[in-house]
C-alpha cells in the first residue's frame, strides 16, 4: 500500500463551452477499490476515457504508475485493463476466440493466449460456454467474459465503466465477488464507475462522489455521510419485546446526555442525538427491564447520501 | 455449415496449441488485426455473393469473348500477335468485356468490403475495447486497409489467372511472355482501382456512425462517377463547343480540355489505363494531329511504351487512393472513442 497508482490532478475536458470535468484531483493507492459515483452525465465516463488515453484532456495530468496516458499510451494500455461501458465481443467469435484475440493483440504467442484464456474462463465460470459465439451469451455472461478479456493482460490496474449496468441481482453478486476476490489475491487496483449505488457500497474500499464534472466528496461509506451533512443526528433503532415494568422507557431515554428526541411506536423505538450513544441507549433499556431484541445505530446508505445530497444540492 | 466452413479457417489461421507443440512466436499485432479482417471478410456472406457475381460476369465476357474473337481477328490487324489479349477486350456487342466489367464492378466490390469496417467495430462496441488494448490506433485502420487490400488482390488474381488458364485451354494457343505481362499489369491496375473505392468506404465508415449511409454516400458517388458525370462532361462540352470557324489550335484546346474534365473521376482513369495496357495498338490518348501520325507505322507499342503511355493515369490513381487514405487516417486518429 501506500504507493499511489492513479493520481490526476486539474483534469479537465470541455467540449466547446461545455465543462465535463472540472479540475478534477484524484488519488487511488494500490491495492484498492474505489468508487467512482454519480448520475448520468457526470463525467465519469470521459474521466475513464482520458485515463486511458482515448480521450484527451483539455487540462491537467494524469499519471497512472508514473506513465502519463496522453503522451505514452502505449505504457498505460500495457498495465491498465478497461471494460467499457456495454462492452462488444465479435458476435460470430466464440468466448474463447475473442479471448485469444485480445491475447494476440496483447503480443501473446497463440498458444500462451489460448492457455490464458482458458484459465480465465474457468475463473469467471464460463469454462462450459467457451466455444459458444459470444452473440448467444446471455447479459451476465458477456460481463464476465468482459471481465476475463480485462485480466488477460495480466495488468496491475483494471478500470470498469458501469460494470454492473443490466445485471441481475444474483449475477451481480457475483459479479463483485468474482471483482473483490481477484483485487485481494492480486493486489489489483481497481476503479470502477457506477450509478448504482448499493452495489458499490458493498464492495469499494472508498468512493467518490462525482457530480456535473466535480468530486463533490471522497471517502469510505461512513465517513462520506459525516462529511457530506456534519449537523445531521445520530439515530440509534431500538426495538423491546416487551415494555419495561415502569413504562417510559422513552423518557429514560430522553434522559442520556445528547438525545435530541425520542419517538416510539409500539415496540419501536428510535432515537436521535448529537454524539454516538448506542452504548448508553443499550444499558438504559436493560436496567429498565425491558428486553432488548436489537439495536443497530443508523448509517446512512450511500442510496441516503446520494439522495439527500441532491435534495441539498437542488 | 457456414459456422464449420467459418470454424475451419479460423483454426487455419490460429492453430489450437498443443501441449508438445513447440511454442510459436508471438505475432506482430498489426498481423494478427489482418489476419482477422481477412478471416472475416472470407468468411462473410457477403463477400461469397461478391464472388458469385465476379465469378458469373467474368464467364459470362469470357464466353461473349471466345464468340467475339474469330470476328475480331481482321487481316492487317495491328495487333494480330495479340490474339491473347483479344480475351480480355473482345466482345460482340451484346455483354461489355472483361475490362470493362470489371471496371463497372470492381467499385462495388472495393466499396463492399470497406463501407462498414469502423463503424460497425463502434457500433458493436468493440472498437473501443480492441484500442484499449496495447496497440497503436493506426494499427487498426492500417490493418483494415491491408486486410481488404490482400482479399481483393487475391480474388482479381484468381479471376484473371482463371480466365488466362480458360483461354488457353478454349483458344489453344499459348500467351506470349508480354501478353501475360500485360495482363497482370492490368489485373495490378484493377487492384490499384479498387483500392481507391475502397479507401473511399473506409474514408465514409469513419465519418458516418451508421453504415447505411457509409454505404449509400458510397454508391451515390459511384453512380455519380459512372453514369452522371459522363454526361455533365458533355453538357459543358456542347455549350463550350468552338465554331466551324475556329483555329486548328482552338479545337485541339477544347478536345484537351473536354479530355482532362473527364479525367478527374478516376473511372476514366482506370479506363484510359487499361485500354492502353490491353490494346496495345493505342499509342496515345489525346489527340494527335496529323503530323505526329504521319510516318508512323501501324505497330503494336512495345510494353514499356504503353506503359509510358499510361504513367500520368496511374500515377493520377495512385494520388487519388492515398488522398483517401490520408483523409480517412486523419479522421480516425482524432476520432473520439467512446463506447457505442
Amino acid at each position: 500500500m501506500g504507493q499511489d497508482v492513479i493520481n490526476v490532478k486539474g483534469l479537465t475536458k470541455r467540449y466547446g463551452q461545455q465543462v465535463i470535468v472540472d479540475k478534477l484531483d484524484l488519488t487511488i493507492p494500490k491495492g484498492e477499490i474505489y468508487g467512482l459515483l454519480g448520475p448520468n452525465g457526470a463525467g465519469k465516463s470521459t474521466t475513464i476515457l482520458m485515463m486511458m488515453g482515448l480521450v484527451e484532456p483539455t487540462a491537467g495530468s494524469i499519471s497512472i504508475h508514473g506513465v502519463d496516458p496522453v503522451s505514452r499510451p502505449m505504457e498505460v494500455k500495457k498495465r491498465v485493463g478497461y471494460l467499457p461501458e456495454d462492452v462488444g465481443f465479435y458476435d460470430d467469435r466464440s468466448g474463447l476466440e475473442n479471448l485469444v484475440y485480445t491475447g494476440r493483440l496483447n503480443r501473446l504467442s497463440v498458444q500462451e493466449a489460448n492457455r490464458r484464456a482458458l484459465a480465465l474462463l474457468e475463473r469467471v465460470g464460463l469454462k462450459a460456454d467457451r466455444a459458444k459465439a459470444v452473440g448467444n451469451y446471455s447479459r451476465g455472461m458477456r460481463q464476465r467474459l468482459g471481465l476475463a478479456d480485462v485480466l488477460l493482460k495480466q495488468p496491475e490496474v483494471i478500470i470498469l465503466d458501469e460494470p454492473t449496468l443490466g445485471l441481475d441481482p444474483e449475477g451481480l453478486r457475483k459479479f463483485l465477488e468474482l471483482i473483490v476476490e481477484l483485487s485481494r489475491e492480486e493486489g489489483l487496483t481497481v476503479l470502477l464507475s457506477s450509478h448504482h449505488l448499493q452495489q458499490v457500497q458493498q464492495v469499494c474500499d472508498r468512493v467518490g462522489l462525482f457530480v456535473a464534472g466535480k468530486l463533490m466528496a471522497e471517502g469510505d461509506i461512513a465517513n462520506l455521510s459525516g462529511k457530506l451533512f456534519p449537523d445531521d443526528p445520530v439515530v440509534v433503532e431500538v426495538v423491546v419485546d416487551r415494555r419495561p415494568p415502569g413504562g417510559a422507557l422513552s423518557e429514560l431515554l430522553q434522559a442520556i446526555e445528547g438525545v435530541i428526541t425520542v419517538t416510539q411506536e409500539e415496540e419501536n423505538l428510535r432515537i436521535e442525538a448529537d454524539r454516538d450513544i448506542a452504548s448508553e441507549v443499550a444499558q438504559v433499556v436493560v436496567n429498565s427491564g425491558a428486553g432488548l431484541c436489537y439495536l443497530k445505530r443508523k448509517d446512512y446508505g450511500l442510496d441516503e447520501i446520494y439522495h439527500r445530497f441532491f435534495k441539498n444540492a437542488g | 455449415m457456414m459456422t464449420n466452413y467459418k470454424a475451419g479457417l479460423t483454426r487455419f489461421f490460429t492453430p489450437r496449441g498443443g501441449m508438445h507443440e513447440t511454442e510459436q512466436k508471438a505475432v506482430h499485432p498489426f498481423w494478427v488485426i489482418v489476419e482477422k479482417e481477412v478471416v472475416d471478410h472470407v468468411s462473410s456472406w457477403r463477400f461469397g455473393i461478391l464472388i458469385g457475381l465476379m465469378g458469373l460476369t467474368c464467364a459470362a465476357s469470357l464466353y461473349i469473348a471466345l464468340e467475339g474473337i474469330p470476328n475480331a481477328l481482321k487481316p492487317n490487324d495491328p495487333e494480330g500477335s495479340f490474339i491473347f489479349l483479344k480475351l480480355f477486350t473482345a466482345s460482340d456487342g451484346s455483354l461489355p468485356p472483361f475490362h470493362v466489367f470489371i471496371g463497372f464492378l470492381g467499385p462495388l466490390l472495393g466499396i463492399s468490403l470497406g463501407f462498414d469496417s469502423v463503424n460497425s467495430e463502434q457500433n458493436k462496441g468493440t472498437l473501443s475495447r480492441i484500442l484499449s488494448q496495447p496497440i497503436h490506433r493506426d494499427y487498426l485502420i492500417n490493418a483494415k486497409f491491408t486486410g481488404s487490400l490482400i482479399v481483393i488482390a487475391s480474388l482479381l488474381m484468381a479471376l484473371g489467372l482463371l480466365v488466362t488458364g480458360l483461354g488457353i485451354l478454349k483458344l489453344g494457343i499459348l500467351p506470349t511472355p508480354e501478353e501475360f505481362l500485360r495482363i497482370l499489369f492490368f489485373m495490378l491496375l484493377a487492384t490499384l482501382y479498387i483500392a481507391f473505392w475502397l479507401n473511399l468506404s473506409i474514408l465514409f465508415s469513419v465519418r458516418f456512425r451508421q453504415a447505411a449511409t457509409s454505404a449509400l454516400c458510397c454508391i451515390a458517388i459511384w453512380l455519380f462517377v459512372t453514369v452522371f458525370y459522363g454526361m455533365l462532361v458533355n453538357l459543358v462540352a456542347k455549350s463550350l463547343a468552338p465554331s466551324g470557324m475556329a483555329s486548328p489550335q482552338q479545337v485541339i484546346g477544347y478536345q484537351q480540355f473536354v479530355q482532362n474534365l473527364s479525367r478527374l473521376v478516376p473511372s476514366q482513369l482506370f479506363s484510359d489505363a487499361t485500354t492502353t495496357i490491353l490494346m496495345p495498338s493505342v499509342r496515345s490518348l489525346g489527340p494527335l494531329s496529323m503530323e505526329q501520325v504521319y510516318g508512323a507505322i501501324p505497330s503494336p507499342l512495345p510494353l514499356m511504351q504503353s506503359l509510358l503511355v499510361v504513367w500520368p493515369q496511374l500515377t493520377g490513381l495512385i494520388a487519388a487512393t492515398v488522398v483517401c487514405f490520408a483523409l480517412s487516417y486523419e479522421a480516425f486518429m482524432r476520432k473520439e472513442i467512446r463506447s457505442r
